[in-house]
């Protein structure tokens, strides 16, 4: 863990001390957390807990401001949510009971289906393509090289530019007759496609769109490949192992657990995708780009479908759980964590 | 055996120069290669943000005369009024920053430092909610807002920041615990109270997480389309993303203007993320490596 006291710091030096003083046992984030703070010794005959006086209120107090806000923005709407979708509301009239039709309706619903098979398209294809390039990146830009940093902002500052005008930008890179896009296509003799109006490449142009601002994931694998203790690799060129032997053999292994927290994260956020499809295409040509969550925002504010948009809303949660689950049941075969061993070594 | 191994030794030394120079070639070509792609937009952006109108659908990259008049006349076209889009922008966006540092900072000493019963309990239900799709929340919440009267106001875009943000929350926590308590007991022993120990003592300590939390809901505010387009419908007070999603729908984009507002619009992003790069990328790593 990094110093936390920065250099600016006109009490610095002190602090400094004090933190050498204070030695290795205070750096255990997690025995921290689960022990108690303060100096009063535990007893070790009783297991009861002691708090300081006035402990017990200060915690609460602190943390005041997230517990009102999470029963009223997260508790509270997620409990209504949860009942609206068995209502049909449009938030005038009162609601009317629906039983279930809002969930059967799903089933019978071709633009619901074509949201979850846009979505899932989309994911299939973004999700391992945004980690490959995010990691060959990542490993182009941990080695030492002079300038390396400057390669790190141009290679991260898209990243920071998501939104209206990072879409609206490549919306005229792809503009079919006089966008870059198929200008460059055109010094190879190619015809460029209609790309944002054609229904079957549409999806493509916004995969290629949002592998432009992969940035996050690739700053967690420099993050997580700095973390690879040198000497495995220096042990294995002195064994006779290659670049690519090494990668393949100490790198990837070692880095399982940044790819672990990097697919979910990811997969969560793309489920989630909005601004890209509701800014380049609204959804269409023929929705062919219809996200998940332009066809849910369709419904919750253009047609005034709360119910409705909810039962979809708990339908997308569901789906992001199950997704998340299964990586974390599937990572016991394949991330692999300092001081446990796989089986086949 | 003495001259075998000299001669030996200057072959060798040759031999591993030549592959590493070879390699430096490689990786940098590669590294090029990505930074022109990376790259290659936002000065295409720029060309055509330079342009002439007549000039737009001309193949030719270079705008000759090169006409900056793009940029000021990008914020008044037809309808549009940017400047005070930006205006709106930047209200919510300090107020969300105000907010959630404020909050968070709190909220993260309380989980840090601080035992009560139920801690561990709540904290693991502030990490599920990290979980929680925005869509599930998404109706209610609008519901409320709206019953409220706040729909067409700044409120529902900045009042839930001061409740604070389970992300950062978690963020800041995690900087909290690499911090030694020894300075807060003697802090305390010299009868200072909680609020005083977190503004007075560990502040200071922990201003490269605030930073790192600053920069992430700037980005995160600027950026966002969603909230605004569910509660701004008067388009005196659309944000700058908003605005420039109203003029890309605009039946006859002029593509040198639009390319000029976006640029701007781009502009604050780019200009904090190289001041602070640092915090942008510390924020990223510090969320999520550890624990």
């Amino acid at each position: 863990m990094r110093n936390p006291v920065s250099s600016n710091l006109t009490r610095s030096k002190l602090i400094e001390e004090t933190q050498s003083a204070s030695g290795k046992k205070n750096r255990g984030g997690l025995r921290r957390f689960f022990s108690r703070s303060g100096n009063t010794p535990i007893s070790p005959v009783r297991k009861r807990r002691y708090y300081r006086k006035g402990e017990v209120l200060a915690f609460y107090l602190c943390i005041l401001p997230w517990l009102l806000g999470f029963l009223i923005f997260i508790a509270g709407p997620m409990f209504s949510s949860f009942g609206l979708s068995f209502f049909r509301w449009d938030y005038f009239r009162p609601p009317r009971w629906a039983g279930l039709d809002n969930y059967t309706r799903m089933l019978d619903d071709e633009d619901f289906w074509d949201a979850v098979k846009v979505t899932f398209t989309f994911a299939a294809f973004y999700v391992p393509l945004s980690q490959v390039i995010a990691l060959a990146a990542a490993v182009l830009l941990s080695q030492k090289l002079k300038g390396i940093s400057v390669f790190r902002t141009i290679y991260y500052l898209p990243a920071i530019l998501s939104g209206v005008a990072y879409v609206v930008l490549w919306v005229w890179l792809f503009e079919p007759d006089h966008g870059l896009i198929n200008l460059i296509l055109s010094w190879f003799g190619m015809q460029g496609p209609r790309w944002l109006s054609d229904p079957k490449i549409a999806l493509a142009a916004l995969i290629i769109m949002s592998l432009w601002g992969l940035g996050s994931s690739m700053i967690i694998y420099v993050a997580g490949l700095k973390n690879i203790p040198v000497h495995l690799h220096e042990a294995a060129q002195i064994d006779g192992a290659g670049p690519i032997n090494r990668f393949f053999r100490i790198t990837l292994p070692l880095l399982t657990p940044t790819i672990f927290f990097n697919l979910v994260l990811v997969i969560i956020q793309t489920f989630q995708s909005y601004t890209t499809a509701a800014v380049a295409t609204g959804g269409g040509p023929n929705n062919a780009t219809l996200f998940y969550l332009v066809y849910l925002y369709r419904m919750a504010f253009k047609q005034q479908e709360a119910g409705y948009a909810s039962a979809m809303a708990w339908v997308l949660f569901a789906v992001i759980l199950i997704f998340t689950l299964l990586i974390i049941r599937s990572s016991s075969l394949w991330v692999y964590y300092d001081g446990q061993r796989k089986n086949e070594g | 055996m003495k001259l075998v191994r000299k001669t030996r030794q200057i072959p060798k030394s040759l031999l591993s120069f030549k592959p590493r120079t070879l390699k430096k070639v490689i990786l940098y070509l590669a590294l090029g290669l990505g930074a022109t792609l990376y790259l290659f937009p936002l000065i295409w952006m720029f060309l055509t943000s330079l342009k002439p109108a007549y000039q737009v659908l001309n193949p030719n990259p270079l705008p000759n005369p090169i006409q900056w008049n793009n940029y000021p006349d990008s914020l008044t076209y037809s309808t549009l009024d940017f400047a005070k889009y930006y205006l709106n922008s930047g209200l919510i966006t300090v107020l969300n920053l105000i907010g959630t540092l404020l909050s968070s900072t709190v909220v993260a000493y309380g989980f840090a430092r601080l035992n009560a019963p139920g801690k561990n309990l709540l904290f693991i239900v502030l990490l599920a909610t990290l979980m929680l799709p925005f869509p599930v929340t998404m109706v209610p919440i609008f519901a409320l807002f709206n019953w409220l009267g706040w729909v067409d106001t700044f409120l529902p875009l900045t009042i839930p920041a001061f409740f604070g943000n389970a992300f950062n929350i978690f963020l800041l926590r995690q900087f909290f615990l690499t911090i030694p308590t020894e300075l807060e007991d003697a802090a305390r022993i010299d009868g200072a109270n909680t609020g005083q120990i977190i503004y007075k003592i560990m502040l200071p300590l922990i201003l490269p997480a605030e930073a790192a939390v600053a920069v992430l809901t700037f980005q995160n505010t600027w950026n966002d389309f969603l909230m605004p387009q569910i509660y701004l419908k008067d388009q005196s007070l659309f944000t700058v993303a908003q605005g420039l999603q109203f003029f890309r729908g605009s039946l006859n984009p002029q593509w040198h203007l639009l390319m000029a507002a976006s640029l701007m619009a781009m502009l604050p992003l780019m200009a904090l993320f190289l001041i602070a790069q640092r915090y942008f990328i510390e924020g990223i790593a510090l969320s999520g490596l550890k624990e």
